[in-house]
Order: structure tokens, then C-alpha cells, then sequence
């Protein structure tokens, strides 16, 4: 290999200048910085696919027994609160707002905007959260928790149970990927913090952001799917 | 490599959107949620669940394009999001046409 391409894939810039100064963020089996990223992205959207494919197995169950129990899911669908889950949606629209303005900053290297935002995304997650928690307290209290002590005086109790059955395994499953992104967004706080990120590197900022993005997807399916059936 | 350089001249590698298009972002999710829980209440049979599945897709658009930057990605990205879009849409029909289905036709000894 001619030494000037060895002394390129030394710098990391092929192409350029040698003395022109390596990022010290840049993995040494990455060109530069934009395919870091491009490929940290993609990574990223890698693992979104396994995660639809994971929510949709259960989306899949849940249009299954809607077609076998279908006065059951809509005598279940009116238990729900329509006003705690509506307003759980505008939370979740509302933290993936900020969460867009964090990574904005990040790409702007505005360290004050990213630690404002990043809170501002925390505390509306956990407040969605804690609203999860009043619904369900409320239906512990009314007993429509499946199992032996399922307790229903309506229409068609079978089917009511395998929609509390979906309702709980559905949100139970998006409130554990809400804890997880709170979780994340601790560490990323965290690194913005420190200055870790700037104009040239905010790869954790951006695919964590993604993940809460897609988070917030998942919801925005769930909320007409679970609350708003035969409400007319 | 040279088209990169091209794309991304200066330093930062991803688009920068202005904070007025995530703001239109942000109302026209709003608007959309509003849209939701009003259609609910009102009875057109079939058509509320086709309703409320058509302005979550359009929610869910809406976030992926620009709150996930998927306007602004690669083509490869792109490709990744429709494949796992076209196996969700396989799974369920290729699912529910299995269940439907099974009792279409007499099976001996049932």
C-alpha cells in the first residue's frame, strides 16, 4: 500500500490533509464523521424493525380476538378512561416535541437547550407514567384484572377478560420501553452535562431520540385501538 | 466518499430543521388526536376504526419523516423502515387469513 494512503487511514481522513486533525469521537474503522453516524442511525432503525415486529405480534393478537370478541372488547374498551388516555396522548406528543428541540440543540452544540429539553422529555415520560399508574390502580380497584378474581357484569365477560388481558400485556409492555427511555435519557442528560456533544458528534442524542420517538408511535396506535372503540 | 462531502458541506453531517417545522409538527399531532376522539363519537359504522387506523398512520408518518429526521436519511434507511412496514402488513394478512379461514371448510374427524 502506497504510504500516503497508510498515512490517510492513520488520520482518518482519506483524502485529506494528514496534519488535518482527527475527532477524537470518530471510531478508527469509520472514513469520518458523517458515515459514523450514518451507520449508527441505520443501526438503530435496525433494531426499531425488531422492535415493530415485536409490538406487532401483539397488535396481531389484538386484531385476532377484536374479530372473535367483538361485543367483549367494546363493553371493555368503555371501562377505560378516555380522559386519562387522551391526555397521556398529548403528553407523549408533547415529550417528542422536546425530545426533537434536545436533538436540535445537540446539533447546534447548544449545551443549555439540550439539558433543558432533555428534562423537559423526562418529566413529561414520568408523568405519563404516573397517570399509567392511576389507571391502573383504578382497575385493580375494579377488579377487571384477568385471571380467577375477574369480576364483570356486563356483555360478554370471556371476551372482556382477553381484552384486559391485551390492554394490560399492550400497555404494560409500551409503559417498560417508556422506563427504559427515561433510563436512557438519564445517561444522555448526563453526557449533555458534561459538553460530551456537539455540531460534530451527537450520534447518542439522535438514536436515542428515535427510540423515543418510536415509543411514542406505539402509543399513538394503542391510544384509538384501546379507549375510543364503540364510543359513538 | 466524495458525495458526502458533497452533501455535507461544513460540519455538521445531519439536517437542521427549523424549531417552526417541529412547532407544525407538534400542532398538526395535536390537531390529528383531536380528530381522533371526536370521530369516535360519531357512529359511520365500519368506517371509525378505518378513520382512527388512517389518522394514526398519518400521526405516525408525521413523526417518522420529520421528528426522526427519515425525510433527510439515506435511501438504505428508508428501504429498512418500508421492509418493516411490507412484513407487518404480510404477518397480519397472511396471519388472519390462516384464522378466518379455518373454519371455512369441514374437517374430517372434527
Amino acid at each position: 500500500m502506497p504510504e500516503a494512503n497508510q498515512a490517510a487511514l492513520r488520520s482518518g481522513h482519506h483524502g485529506e490533509p494528514a496534519e488535518h486533525p482527527r475527532n477524537p469521537n470518530l471510531q478508527h474503522h469509520f472514513m469520518d464523521m458523517a458515515q459514523q453516524q450514518e451507520a449508527s442511525a441505520l443501526g438503530m432503525w435496525v433494531f426499531l424493525v425488531t422492535e415493530v415486529m415485536f409490538f406487532g405480534g401483539m397488535f396481531f393478537a389484538y386484531i385476532l380476538y377484536r374479530t372473535w370478541y367483538h361485543e367483549g372488547f367494546i363493553a371493555g374498551s368503555h371501562h377505560l378512561d378516555l380522559f386519562w388516555g387522551a391526555l397521556n396522548t398529548v403528553i407523549l406528543i408533547v415529550s417528542s416535541l422536546t425530545m426533537a428541540l434536545a436533538v436540535r440543540a445537540a446539533q447546534l452544540g447548544n449545551r443549555r437547550g439540550q439539558i433543558v429539553n432533555l428534562i423537559l422529555t423526562m418529566i413529561f415520560g414520568a408523568a405519563f407514567l404516573g397517570i399509567k399508574a392511576i389507571e391502573y390502580a383504578a382497575k385493580f380497584r375494579d377488579k377487571v384484572i384477568p385471571g380467577r378474581h375477574f369480576e364483570w357484569h356486563e356483555a360478554d365477560p370471556t371476551g372482556a377478560q382477553a381484552f384486559f388481558s391485551i390492554y394490560f400485556a399492550m400497555t404494560g409492555m409500551h409503559a417498560l420501553h417508556m422506563v427504559v427511555g427515561l433510563g436512557i435519557m438519564s445517561v444522555i442528560l448526563f453526557m449533555a452535562w458534561r459538553g460530551r456533544f456537539n455540531q460534530d458528534y451527537y450520534t447518542p442524542v439522535e438514536i436515542s431520540g428515535l427510540y423515543w420517538h418510536f415509543v411514542d408511535i406505539v402509543w399513538i396506535f394503542l391510544f384509538p385501538l384501546l379507549y375510543l372503540l364503540g364510543r359513538h | 466518499m466524495a458525495d458526502h462531502a458533497a452533501t455535507h458541506a461544513g460540519h455538521t453531517h445531519g439536517h437542521i430543521a427549523p424549531v417552526s417545522m417541529y412547532i407544525t409538527i407538534f400542532l398538526a399531532l395535536m390537531a390529528g388526536t383531536g380528530i381522533t376522539v371526536a370521530v369516535a363519537y360519531v357512529d359511520v359504522g365500519f368506517f371509525n376504526t378505518a378513520v382512527a387506523l388512517g389518522i394514526a398512520v398519518t400521526k405516525a408518518t408525521l413523526v417518522i419523516l420529520y421528528f426522526m429526521h427519515v425525510r433527510w436519511a439515506s435511501r438504505l434507511t428508508w428501504l429498512v423502515i418500508l421492509a418493516s412496514v411490507f412484513w407487518l402488513i404480510l404477518m397480519f394478512t397472511i396471519g388472519m387469513t390462516d384464522y378466518l379461514s379455518r373454519d371455512w371448510m369441514g374437517v374430517p374427524g372434527r
